[in-house]
């Protein structure tokens, strides 16, 4: 385990319960499990320790950007198809134009983009809910 | 051309059709039977215990979402249009981004059987939940409707029953079989027909599209110039504006069908269901990713058939044969494939039909049983049994009313549906489940705003379009009430809804509870909780 929480702490009350559900990992390097007093997972502190902020934050970098991008690039092929007929009307190759290329670059933006979040995800989120779980002692999924 | 309809009612072998068509229904119906065959849970018959691998849950996602308007829909607006009809292909296949990066993995985490538990998660349960099951059920059945007409007006071309009784007959069959699905297998059952659906459906138009491309000695170009002379639209045929290209005002109507196409596929109650039925987030991101793959070949295939059918059956044929537009799939397969390929065609558009509606059907009822019945009347507590008991009744019911539906608006418009439904979806669902996801302040004001204010304005303007009168094409054409010019209404009703969703959040006095945005903030990102 790396990286300790700094803020996700048991509570006080919480942590000399005797009724805490059978841990599965670890106590002895003190990863602590954020239960509340109904001895469900406390969200609050899961939710602002720095592990799940961090979680939060990487989504967020991720994939909000890229959804402009896309929806972008989408729109911006629409509005070519809709205004742009001279341009799209281009003969690239025998009778291929610019607009069925482009439309065919729309397929393979949308693999290219499917692939790259998937890696992205194996990377840098899998591992780091893995992490938030075990410490929430909710186990692997 | 009279010569070659008598040719194609004559060389349609009805028997045949019949024939592969009751093969499928057999062998579904026998599986279907198999896996639903055990005392259920309502996990199991909402979700099927998420027990689905992403892969499997992700060819059975395709099987839900290539629906008759993207087989024989597309083929036939490319081969008449041309380039226009390319953007369905190019908007349903980049819809899955906004699955894929927003909604799949959180909303899976998050909900158990249906979009209201996601939405009303931190919300006042009742409001919310109600509001949730009436756009699910009002979106469930404008898709319904259009599948179901599509069907009627595919009767004439496939079975040659051309009389109105027949073709109401052939409708009915295709309803009973479809509750009969949902009855007896559940989500589990629905799945299974999904699957083999999309499997048979993706490889017969990849067989169809290596067979054009070889009759074009593999090359796309001479097809296209083939495709260009035959129509008459000459090379416009090849260049965008063939439908959407006379004014400006049609101009927006391609923007907003655009629009639409992308962002609403992400709100479909019935895609959205399909989540619920993998084990993890994990699971349910590699459903998408295994969707937009099978989704990729399909769509690119759509183009080949879409222009191939424009050059070796020519629009007019097209245009003459009964189904109109509709029937340029099937005809292309008569022509390169003889009636044993018409044969299996046909039955894999019946069959596409059926395993759509009875996916719409299994949403339709959980929504019902889940949300309005247990939570709403009930207030959550009631017994699993009695809830599933609901569920199927409410099945018949929605069976009964697609097949009158489906009986009344046989041949009419069936576009104007599938399009309303995409609107419909992307205005009432998109705003509010994006909301709920991604912003803290949201509230139960906002979601109820933003689901009725995205449900009415997209009904309304298109009540109010030319769709519904005022036109020549229209379904009343001799009145006229039309006084908003778009087809489509996505490009205003999805930003009203997302407006109000967000004026509805900062204008209400209710705060959302801290401790829920909590739990549903880990629970959707981690899966703790659920």
């Amino acid at each position: 385990m790396p990286n300790l929480p700094e803020s996700a702490r048991p509570r006080a009350g919480a942590a000399g319960k005797p009724d805490r559900a059978p841990t599965l990992f670890d106590q002895q390097r003190g990863i602590p499990q954020p239960r509340d007093a109904d001895n469900r997972p406390d969200f609050l502190q899961i939710q602002q320790s720095s592990e799940f902020r961090e979680l939060r934050g990487r989504l967020r970098r991720f994939v909000f950007p890229l959804t402009l991008a896309f929806f972008a690039w989408y729109l911006t092929y629409v509005l070519l198809a809709a205004y742009a007929h001279d341009f799209m009307s281009i003969k690239i190759l025998g009778e291929i134009n610019i607009g069925i290329v482009l439309g065919i670059l729309q397929f393979f933006s949308t693999i290219a983009i499917t692939t790259w979040y998937v890696r992205f995800a194996k990377k840098r989120l899998d591992p780091q809910v893995e992490l938030i779980r075990k410490q929430a002692g909710a186990g692997p999924e | 051309m009279t010569t070659f309809l008598a040719a194609a009612a004559g060389e349609s072998n009805p028997v045949l059709n019949m024939s592969v068509f009751a093969l499928f229904v057999a062998i579904t119906l026998l599986i279907v039977y198999r896996v639903g065959h055990r005392k259920r849970s309502t996990s199991d018959y909402y979700a099927a215990s998420g027990s689905f691998t992403g892969a499997q849950n992700g060819v059975a996602l395709s099987g839900d979402f290539l629906s008759a308007a993207s087989f024989l829909g597309i083929a036939g607006a490319i081969a008449i249009y041309g380039y226009d009809g390319f953007l369905y292909s190019i908007g349903f296949l980049v819809a899955w981004l906004v699955d894929l990066l927003l909604i799949a993995e959180l909303l899976r985490n998050t909900g158990r059987f249906t979009m209201g538990d996601v939405l009303s998660f931190r919300m006042r349960q009742r409001p919310v939940r109600a509001a949730a099951a009436t756009s699910t059920l009002i979106i469930s059945f404008f898709y319904m409707l259009a599948q179901m007409a599509g069907a009627g007006g595919l009767v004439a071309l496939l079975l040659n029953v051309h009389g109105k009784a027949g073709q109401a007959i052939v409708i009915a069959v295709v309803g009973l079989v479809m509750v009969l699905y949902v009855l007896v297998g559940g989500m589990k059952g629905t799945t299974w027909v999904q699957m083999i659906k999309a499997s048979i459906l993706i490889l017969s138009v990849v067989l169809m599209t290596v067979f054009l491309l070889g009759k074009f000695g593999f090359n796309f170009s001479s097809l296209l110039s083939t495709a260009a002379d035959r129509s008459p639209l000459g090379d416009q045929l090849l260049q965008p504006g063939g439908q959407y290209g006379a004014t400006n005002t049609s101009k927006l109507d391609f923007i907003s069908l655009s629009v639409a196409l992308i962002l609403g596929a992400a709100a479909l109650p019935h895609i959205l269901m399909r989540f619920y039925t993998v084990p993890n987030a994990r699971e349910a991101r590699r459903s998408v990713v295994w969707a937009t793959s099978s989704m990729f070949v399909f769509y690119l295939s759509t183009l080949v058939i879409g222009f191939g059918a424009a050059a070796l059956v020519g629009p007019e044929r097209i245009l003459a044969a009964p189904g109109g537009e509709n029937s340029a799939a099937p005809l292309l397969a008569l022509e390169i494939g003889g009636t044993v390929l018409l044969g299996i065609v046909s039955a894999v558009a019946f069959a596409t039909i059926l395993a759509v509606v009875a996916g719409l059907t299994i949403t339709a009822s959980a929504s019902f049983a889940h949300d309005v019945y247990a939570n709403v009347i009930k207030h959550g507590d009631t017994d699993p049994a009695k809830e599933i008991k609901v569920a199927r009744i409410t099945a018949v019911v929605v069976g009964a009313v697609s097949i009158a539906g489906g009986i009344l608006a046989a041949g009419q418009n069936v576009a104007f549906l599938v399009a309303l439904a995409f609107a419909v979806a992307a205005s009432a669902n998109l705003s509010t489940l994006l909301y709920s996801l991604f912003w803290k302040r949201f509230n139960t004001a906002g979601t109820l705003w933003g689901i009725y204010s995205g449900l009415i304005s997209s009904i309304v303007l298109v009540a109010c379009s030319p769709v519904v009168s005022g036109a020549p094409d229209a379904i009343f054409p001799n009145l006229d009430f039309a006084w908003f010019p778009l087809k489509n209404p996505g490009l205003v009703s999805i930003p009203i809804s997302f407006l109000c969703g967000f004026l509805g959040a900062i204008l209400s006095r209710n705060r959302a509870s801290r401790r829920k945005h909590a739990e549903m903030e880990v629970r959707s990102l981690t899966g703790i909780g659920r």
